[in-house]
This record gives structure tokens, C-alpha cells and sequence, in this order.
């Protein structure tokens, strides 16, 4: 594989988000132009005066990758350069909160421009904060599990749905324990005119606490419970899903995870696990996972 | 290092930077019991398994020892060892 994100870059030792972002520029090659909001990648990939890009990238505020993508899409657009993907990664804080009204103004004005978020589910960068795309009873230190509190006491954010509804042609979500789907995605991403996006599960160590080497495992492990449904959708219409053969319980995915152990400790944990079980029971009938 | 206005910095300039000083484990690779399905390569988040002569290596100059590809290998061939100098 063709390698266009370098070593030496600062992300923690078993970070998700480098193995995707070299997964998504392997499947965009070369000749790229990525902006990036604020948060962990442009932090890690960018120590300054150092780069880990080798493709064109820029960073300019936490809000609005998106208008710099879009203006970089319209100059791309006068210059007659039409083979030039336009790709925005970003993570969740900036997509699902910060970022949300640049999003939507690139999405509605149709631009080419290709968001894929890697989502982590918090704010990583500044020390785990909730973020509108935290799931239910996680805890996260603004929302952290105590004697009064199972964590996080709201849903999370359907952005892919979101998206959809911006009529945006493609919209997809990914994992990144599944390379060759992950791949398949952006180029079908990059072969759609207009914009489109991306929703790519990556776990962190730090705030969901385990063990390094479990990164992987663990983001394939959310896919086979269902609690997050491998989608993707054309025009508006649920096209292909990635089918579960065999379910598993929830159990398996939270118990591995620091940020969950307080619903095998707590007195009434066993109730807020069945109603993490129905969420991800729900997930399968909606997107027809196990048929 | 050059510097150029407006922050512009030479592509995968991070590579000054040797991050395997990170590393507590290192990653041992056995190639009799590799099968070559590159997953090690694929997932490793610092980009530095790469073939040479045809075997699986680890560039020790930036493995951080995270185990991911010791995880992920699915004929077990490579093992995380206690590194001491």
C-alpha cells in the first residue's frame, strides 16, 4: 500500500486515527488537498516546524474546514484541475458540534468536497470532555458515572442521518477494524460527483481506556454487536449494509473499556447494559444487519 | 530545518522526529509462521511495518510498541518482548 501519511508523528502509541487516515489517503492517493479542523490529528500530524502530510494539507480555525475545503474545491474548479480530490478529516468534536454550520453550508451549496470524520466519541485532544456524539451512559469527565450520574445522559447525534437529509449523494459509515470496506467506501465517495460524507468508528486509548493493542479488536467489536452499523447511503436510499453473522452481546464491547466500567460496578448497571442491548438490537432491525 | 512564510513545512518532515524512544515492548516477527497477509502493515498506526526482501519488519526507529500488529496477527507470529538496553 501506498503510504502517504509518515511515521514519527505524536499520536498516542495504538491510536486509531493514523491507521485511518493512511487508509483513506491510500484510497485517494497522491493527488489530494486535505483540510483539517482542529483537534488530535492536526495536533499529532503537525508539531510544528514538522509534517506527517505528504499530500497538500491545511488547517486554519476548529470551525470551518469545511468553507476552506469548499474554497479550495471553487479555486480547484477555476483552474481547470479536475482530477484533484478535495477531502476533509476531521474528528467528532469539530463534525458533530463546532464545525456543524460550515458543514451544512458546504453540503448545501453542493460542493465536491469529501468529509470523512473519525469519530471517537469525546473530545480527545483536551482531555475527554463530552461531545454530541458521546453515546449514551458513557462516562467522559463532563459527564463523568458516580453515585447520582450513569454518565452521559444523552443520545448520540445521528450526523449520518443529518447528512442525509441535506440530500449530500453519498453518505457512509466505516470502521476502522474493516480496511478493505473503509477503502471501498472513499473511492465510491470520490467516484460520486458533489459532497459527501464519511463516518469512520475510531477508538482512542486514552479516553476509552484499554490496552493499546485491543484498538482494532475493539472497533471490530462495536460492529458485531450492532451498536455501530456498517451503512451506507446513495441518493437518499440505504444501499449496501455489512452483514453480522454472529451477533454478539453488548456486554463484550463495554466490558473491555474504562469509560464503561461503572455498569458492571454500580448497583443498577445490569438494566442500563439491557438498555444498551436494545439500542444495538434496534440497530439490526432498522438497517436489516442479520437477515 | 528550513522554514518557508505562512508556516508551509516540507511533506512527511516528521520524520526527524524518532518515536521508537517511545517503546517499552518491541515487536518480534517469526517469518516461518507469517503468511504474508500484510494485516500488520494494514493496521499498523505509525506506518512502519513495511516488507523488505519479501519479510514483514518493524522500522524500529518508530515503533512506539503499542502490540497492534502482535494483536491483530492472525497466525500469531509476532510477540511483544520486554525491550532492555
Amino acid at each position: 500500500m501506498q503510504n502517504l501519511f509518515a511515521p514519527g508523528h505524536r499520536a498516542c502509541a495504538g491510536c486509531a486515527m493514523p491507521t485511518t487516515v493512511k487508509l483513506i489517503l491510500d484510497a485517494a492517493g497522491p493527488n489530494t488537498v486535505v483540510a483539517s479542523p482542529t483537534g488530535c490529528l492536526e495536533v499529532v500530524s503537525t508539531p510544528y516546524p514538522e509534517s506527517a502530510w505528504e499530500v497538500a494539507w491545511i488547517h486554519s480555525l476548529f470551525e470551518n474546514a469545511a468553507a476552506v475545503a469548499s474554497g479550495v474545491e471553487a479555486a480547484l474548479k477555476r483552474f481547470g484541475k479536475k482530477d484533484t480530490n478535495v477531502l476533509v478529516i476531521g474528528g467528532d468534536g469539530s463534525t458533530f458540534d463546532i464545525g456543524m454550520g460550515c458543514i451544512s453550508g458546504m453540503f448545501d451549496r453542493g460542493h465536491n468536497v469529501k468529509y470523512i470524520c473519525y469519530d471517537n466519541e469525546a473530545y480527545m485532544n483536551t482531555g475527554v470532555q463530552r461531545s454530541s456524539s458521546t453515546p449514551y451512559f458513557t462516562h467522559t469527565t463532563t459527564t463523568p458515572a458516580g453515585k447520582v450520574s450513569f454518565g452521559n445522559p444523552r443520545p448520540k447525534k445521528d450526523m449520518p442521518a443529518i447528512a442525509v437529509a441535506h440530500r449530500v449523494p453519498y453518505v457512509a459509515t466505516a470502521s476502522v477494524a474493516y480496511p478493505v470496506d473503509l477503502r471501498r467506501k472513499v473511492k465510491r465517495a470520490l467516484a460520486i460527483p458533489g459532497p459527501a460524507y464519511i463516518q469512520v468508528n475510531a477508538p482512542c486509548i486514552t479516553g476509552w481506556t484499554f490496552e493499546a493493542g485491543n484498538t482494532i479488536e475493539l472497533s471490530r467489536l462495536v460492529v458485531e454487536t450492532c451498536l455501530w452499523p456498517l451503512y451506507e447511503y446513495v441518493d437518499g436510499k440505504l444501499g449496501e449494509v455489512k452483514k453480522i453473522r454472529s451477533k454478539k452481546p453488548v456486554e463484550e464491547y463495554l466490558k473491555a473499556q474504562g469509560r464503561y466500567r461503572h455498569l458492571f460496578r454500580k448497583e443498577g448497571g445490569a438494566e442500563i447494559i439491557k438498555q444498551i442491548q436494545a439500542m444495538a438490537d434496534a440497530n439490526a432491525v432498522k438497517y436489516g444487519l442479520l437477515d | 530545518m528550513k522554514l518557508t512564510v505562512a508556516a508551509l513545512v516540507e511533506p512527511g518532515s516528521t520524520r526527524i522526529t524518532k518515536t521508537g524512544a517511545w517503546r517499552t515492548f518491541v515487536p518480534v516477527v517469526d517469518h516461518k509462521k507469517c503468511i504474508k497477509c500484510s494485516l500488520c502493515e494494514i493496521y499498523c498506526p505509525e506506518s512502519c511495518i513495511h516488507q523488505v526482501d519479501g519479510l514483514f519488519v518493524p522500522d524500529l526507529d518508530y515503533c512506539k510498541g503499542c502490540s497492534v500488529c502482535a494483536h491483530e496477527c492472525p497466525r500469531k507470529a509476532i510477540e511483544m518482548v520486554l525491550e532492555e538496553k
